[in-house]
């Protein structure tokens, strides 16, 4: 199971904050970040590949996305 | 889901600075006051002078910019599906630092937008300003490093996120029914300047256009001044900074051509010479706008596509505008208001406290 960051409903910058800490701190390879508007699924997105991660899947949950996240 | 947000590349960003860059002195050219094509705290204060809630008489004027960026972005975020309404993240919060940011501005004169119109205009004060405003944002980078952060939204009823853009409507709706008349200080309800920078104004259909066409772009583009500004010194994250700083290069280009090119510290349009209360205006301002998320304009872009915690913050600014001239606070050219170095102290207080108490507990 992918670690799951839940940055739902928080704002800018919290999703990318969450997001940073996780890659840089967490254990697993596999992430997955769900938010709930367009502009943190660009932002997480880009910060993720800013750090050299891959960008699985980003699939539409609920009122937001759910984006899967490989460390790279 | 969307296809591909051509707005959200580094091109995209880039290109909605540059198109920001040319309106805005184009708006001077038009009858904007001087380095102020567009400023948002600026604008907003005149609404809160339109409607009497302050009766500082040089700056009176219902701003069709500030009606067109709430829905411009309105419209971007219904057209691309991005409407979300939401709310209740410290909407309390968000109203007072709303108060307080505009303190700050007014005591700098501007916003983070008009601070660096001003710098494209040759107005060398502007440079405490961005100095300023760069300091609060940093001291705001650090409460957001240690886990400040006002708490989650709830999503609620479209028609919530509908206030603010209908407000602005409301304000447009009143602009009609009491347009200005020449000559005199007021129009049925309304305050209109008959001197002074709210009696400068370009002609309010283009003016309305503008801001139209701004809002759609940035609501596409998530344009952040503010945000420019934190992503470099929080993430090293130039991607919001690539559409500020090309703002700053093409505005200054656009006053060369069009002549509104005058560099200098003294005699600058709507400003005073201050340097430390330049410098420190405009870090109360930037470290409010770093504790809410977003400069002014963000603001009023975030709650066209629904956020009301966002419609709070833009309520808060035009009130405290009416705050700020009530009480003597706003700077003039003539230098600052009589009380608005307590006011900085007591922002700044706030902000601290603010930023020191409101942590974690987001999980």
């Amino acid at each position: 199971m992918p670690t799951t960051v839940d940055a739902r409903g928080l704002s800018c910058p919290q999703p990318v904050i969450m997001t940073l800490n996780e890659i840089k701190n967490g254990n697993d390879k596999e992430i997955v970040v769900l938010v709930d508007t367009d502009t943190s699924r660009e932002n997480v997105t880009r910060a993720a590949q800013s750090q050299g991660c891959r960008i699985g899947e980003v699939t539409p949950e609920g009122e937001g996305y759910r984006i899967a996240i490989t460390k790279g | 889901m969307q296809g591909r947000n051509i707005f959200a590349t580094r091109w995209g960003i880039i290109g909605v600075g540059a198109v920001i860059g040319i309106l805005a002195p184009l708006l001077q050219k038009l009858g904007n006051p001087g380095n102020m094509g567009i400023c948002v705290a600026c604008f907003e204060r005149d609404i809160a002078g339109a409607l009497g809630l302050h009766r500082a008489a040089v700056v009176q004027y219902m701003r069709p910019e500030i009606i067109g960026f709430v829905i411009g972005s309105l419209i971007a975020a219904y057209l691309f599906k991005e409407y979300r309404p939401r709310v209740g993240s410290a909407p309390i919060v968000r109203f007072v630092l709303g108060v307080f940011a505009m303190i700050g501005a007014l005591v700098f004169l501007g916003c983070p937008w008009r601070a660096v119109l001003r710098l494209a205009g040759g107005d060398g004060n502007a440079i405490l300003g961005v100095l300023g405003l760069t300091f609060g944002i940093w001291i705001g980078t650090l409460f957001l490093k240690n886990g400040y952060n006002l708490g989650r939204t709830q999503a609620t009823h479209a028609a919530v996120g509908w206030m603010l853009p209908l407000i602005m409507v409301g304000f447009l709706a009143l602009m009609l029914v009491f347009p200005q008349i020449k000559d005199q200080p007021s129009s049925g309800v309304l305050f209109y300047s008959v001197k002074g920078p709210g009696a400068m104004h370009a002609p309010l259909l283009l003016a309305l256009v503008a801001g139209l066409a701004i809002g759609f772009l940035a609501q596409r583009s998530r344009f952040c001044t503010m945000g420019a500004i934190r992503d470099t010194v929080l993430f090293g994250q130039t991607h919001l900074l690539s559409g500020f700083v090309t703002l700053v290069g093409v505005a200054f280009v656009t006053n060369l051509v069009l002549g509104q090119f005058n560099a200098g510290f003294t005699g600058q349009p709507v400003a005073h010479t201050l340097h430390v209360w330049n410098f420190a205006g405009m870090a109360l301002a930037g470290l409010a706008f770093a504790l809410a998320g977003g400069c002014p304009g963000r603001q009023l872009f975030l709650a066209g596509e629904g956020d009301g915690d966002a419609a709070v913050f833009v309520m808060g600014m035009i009130v405290g505008a009416g705050i700020a001239h009530n009480f003597g606070l706003a700077s003039s050219p003539q230098g600052v208001g009589p009380h608005g170095i307590a006011a900085v102290v007591i922002g700044m207080l706030a902000c601290l406290f603010i930023g020191f108490t409101m942590r974690k507990k987001s999980a």
